[in-house]
């Protein structure tokens, strides 16, 4: 049972062993990083790592959405733009429970659109970006709006220990309430098989074009959650998408152990590998490495990643 | 041996290649002369096509020498083949739709002149160059390819089913050019019609199992000769029918449980109609590419019928969708166990995949339950679940026992086994044949192709046979050895001598004899 659980998460598991050397590492370069540093870090690393999340079900279904950054720019901005017009904590809830709903929405377009036109989801994806990120600089055209109180202290700070910051306990209560029931479900397991080979699946029966639709759906309520922890964080929406949001999130996808061929992972590795890039981009600043070699660096860190998992499943095939 | 090399256009000898565990290929051996048609024959997967893809440097074999004109040569690419004088015309057409002929000519550098000889050469002198590749009829596509292929003047030129779709004026065109070739060039000519390989070819080289198992001169008679090459002997390992088990073919009076009528996808199959009774194994016997993959497609609810009506239990059906299918209890089972399963899941993930289509989309998958049921189905199929936690490390017998185990292990009905033991070893063959006698004792009706003829008597009660779409004959498996199975399949009459009289014949008189061999069967398709 171990030996299986080992075998089956080592990707993760490697991945967290990374992650403990790299925290060390962050400790050597910057001492004065300390426990109550890992709140700032968990805040900030928030958003992205949603949007990993959300990414990381959609690939694994197969497909790919590359409007994830515009549907977090429309979404913090139609949230920090309402509780702005709609002052009160309690209203606040209303126009988070209608955030939610407008992810549902948006993803619904994109899985309607994906399955009813055949175009390919990668082209879908990129042609609605440009529609949400336009709805977003037409709800807002400047940074602006504010966020409920309540929103705010959700995701700063640490949640009682210096060790638990509060953005991971959101993280993890958000990604257990969507992925536990999904994965454990038969549309977790049709998810699965509709990435891992569509006409087996279809062959056994699974509703490969609503399973598809779904995919997507569930991605765009995820990335709501992502625009709603970026107002949090920032107490404001910017319609601007950040554009490095989609490539980070695809590569943390990967680096989680997501193929991109669909059908194999979890969101747990792509969880783990955000933190991952995030940290490395800290301390690249602690460095004082010019931030622009920063990104360059990441894409060398992902293209490292990529060879070497590939080398590994070539060994992994061939025994 | 080397003696002899020199006299030899094509040597390949030794070649072996292996899928897997899957040996598509043993030690083959294939020799060509300068000038002579040389036939490659062999049954559904007697390793033909694994040869020719060799040959043209498709595949990279795992051990072989292959010598043109004295020298060593190896291909590893279709390309590098074609520099070494070997130039395939593969079974589908090989030109870009969305480029006209004259760009698909300069793509592959094909001289344009002995291009337009060869084509008029072939009767399509009046081909417009200019036209759209997709705009053209299958046939002519085939007719360009060939031309394409001579116009190289390789030396040794392959043809791969060239004559399936052609009409039979083109066919008549495509022998003589085929016949015609001076002594520089030789032709390895495969097609299932033996008549056309009596006309045209000088030897034929016969395969089974991998296996280059003889090479006959063609003339008079030899096609009893090759029939028996290709058929090879009984396995005795198979396990022998348990005759008590075995229940009446036909039962008048009984509701078919499916009863198949005029079914046609507009294409390959024609007007299928055949039924199917509880209780009964009915194999089904074709050469490939006769409609029995559509026909298996309809019958799943993968594809719908373009004509022609489908009843189960009695009642029309209409799939739209193989969960339809699967919610009355009609379940396929595919050879390619890649198109079946998720290869990268677990045993446990596939099992339960298709009872998660039963059930609402997103009900809750009930672990307990579950892992029970997954776990009497592994047992009761004797799969060997130890590398468990992905089927691709599985072997290809037991990925094929998880691929019918999802089945059992939620209660079948009907199921389709389209070739299920294509590639498997002999001891899990034995195994899935006595699983499909079981369950058909227990009441559930099975559809069974195969490509191993010999398997049919013992597995079967009764059995079809498909050619060109429409079901040409019925036996009961007592009387289907393969030999009649085999003529059967061929559209001969079943009593029929093999025509010798064919193998002097000119290629006018052959689209006759075929025609009128054809129509002769015809009374048996069960038209009204």
């Amino acid at each position: 049972m171990v030996r299986a659980f080992r075998r089956d998460n080592a990707w993760t598991l490697g991945l967290l062993a990374f992650l403990v050397v790299l925290l060390a590492f962050t400790k050597v370069v910057n001492p004065n990083y300390s426990l109550s540093s890992l709140s700032s870090t968990a805040t900030s690393v928030l958003p992205l790592a949603l949007a990993a999340v959300a990414q990381a079900i959609v690939v694994i279904s197969g497909g790919i959405d590359l409007s994830i950054s515009a549907q977090m720019a429309l979404t913090s901005c139609v949230a920090a733009t309402m509780m702005k017009d709609n002052p009160g904590e309690g209203t606040a809830v209303v126009i988070v429970i209608g955030v939610l709903l407008l992810g549902l929405l948006l993803g619904a377009v994109n899985g309607a659109l994906v399955v009813l036109t055949r175009v390919p989801d990668i082209v879908v994806t990129l042609a609605t970006s440009f529609v949400w990120a336009g709805a977003a600089l037409l709800v807002r055209p400047a940074p602006g709006g504010s966020a409920a109180q309540w929103l705010k202290d959700l995701v700063v700070g640490p949640a009682g220990i210096d060790l638990l910051p509060k953005a991971a306990v959101v993280l993890l209560v958000i990604v257990a309430a969507v992925w536990l029931p999904l994965s454990r479900s038969h549309l977790g397991l049709s998810l699965y098989a509709i990435g891992s080979n569509q006409l087996a699946a279809f062959r056994s029966g699974v509703p490969v074009n609503r399973t598809k639709f779904l995919s997507y759906v569930i991605t765009s309520l995820v990335a709501a959650f992502a625009g709603l922890s970026l107002t949090a964080s920032t107490g404001i929406g910017s319609p601007v998408p950040e554009p490095t949001y989609v490539l980070i999130s695809i590569g943390a996808v990967v680096l989680g152990g997501v193929s991109l061929a669909g059908g194999i992972g979890g969101v747990f590795g792509p969880l783990v590998a955000v933190v991952v890039l995030q940290l490395i981009r800290d301390d690249m600043t602690f460095m004082r490495v010019n931030p622009n070699y920063g990104l360059v660096a990441q894409g060398f860190i992902l293209i490292g990643v990529l060879m070497a998992g590939s080398f590994i499943q070539m060994r992994r095939a061939r025994t | 041996m080397t003696s002899t090399t020199t006299d030899l256009l094509l040597e390949a000898t030794d070649v072996s290649k292996a899928y897997g565990a899957v040996v598509a290929l043993d030690h083959a051996s294939l020799s060509v002369r300068p000038g002579e048609v040389h036939a490659l024959m062999g049954a559904n997967g007697a390793g033909k096509s694994t040869f020719v893809k060799i040959l043209t440097g498709a595949v990279t074999p795992d051990t072989g020498r292959i010598v043109v004109r004295g020298r060593e040569r190896s291909s590893h690419s279709p390309a590098e083949a074609r520099r070494n004088g070997i130039v395939s015309v593969y079974q589908e057409p090989s030109v870009i739709p969305d480029l006209d002929i004259r760009d698909n000519l300069r793509l592959t550098q094909t001289p344009i002149e002995p291009f337009r000889r060869w084509l008029s050469e072939l009767g399509l002198e009046r081909l417009n160059l200019s036209t759209l590749a997709r705009r053209l009829p299958l046939a002519s596509l085939r007719i360009v390819d060939l031309a394409r292929a001579l116009a190289i003047e390789p030396d040794v030129l392959l043809l791969d089913e060239i004559t399936a779709a052609l009409p039979a004026n083109l066919t008549e065109r495509v022998l003589q050019v085929v016949q015609r070739q001076g002594t520089d060039r030789s032709v390895i000519f495969i097609s299932h019609r033996l008549i056309e390989i009596a006309a045209v070819c000088n030897r034929a080289t016969v395969l089974r199992n991998g296996q280059t198992v003889g090479v006959v001169d063609v003339s008079a008679g030899s096609q009893d000769r090759m029939v028996e090459l290709m058929l090879g002997e009984v396995v005795a390992a198979l396990g022998q029918r348990d005759e008590s088990k075995a229940t009446p073919a036909h039962r008048s009076g009984q509701t078919p449980r499916v009863e198949a009528r005029q079914l046609s996808d507009g294409r390959r199959l024609q007007d299928a109609t055949f039924e199917l009774y509880p209780g009964e194994v009915l194999g089904v016997v074709a050469l490939e590419g006769q409609g029995q993959d559509e026909l298996f497609d309809i019958l799943a609810g993968s594809e719908r019928p373009a004509s022609g009506s489908l009843l189960v239990d009695g009642k029309p059906v209409a799939f739209r969708h193989p969960s339809d299918a699967i919610r009355i209890g009609m379940v396929y089972v595919a050879a390619d166990r890649a198109e079946a399963l998720l290869m990268q899941r677990s045993v446990r993930e596939n099992i339960s995949l298709p009872f998660s289509a039963r059930v609402t989309t997103w009900g809750w998958i009930n672990r307990g339950q579950e892992g029970r049921k997954v776990d009497e189905a592994v047992k009761t199929l004797q799969i060997d679940a130890r590398a468990g936690s992905e089927v691709r490390r599985l072997s290809g017998g037991n990925q094929q026992k998880v691929t019918i185990a999802r089945w059992v292990a939620r209660g079948v009905r009907t199921m389709l086994c389209f070739d299920p033991t294509r590639g498997i070893d002999i001891g899990t063959k034995n195994q899935i044949y006595v699983l499909l006698r079981d369950l058909a004792a227990e009441g559930a009706a099975i559809l069974l192709y195969t490509s191993e003829l010999k398997e049919i008597q013992l597995a079967c009660d009764r059995v079809i046979v498909i050619f060109g779409g429409r079901v040409v004959a019925e036996m009961p498996a007592a009387g289907a050895d393969e030999a009649a199975l085999l003529r059967a399949a061929h559209n001969l009459k079943p009593d029929a001598e093999l025509p010798e009289q064919v193998v002097a014949a000119t290629p006018a008189d052959i689209a006759a004899v075929e025609a009128a061999v054809q129509g002769a069967s015809m009374p048996t398709s069960g038209q009204p």
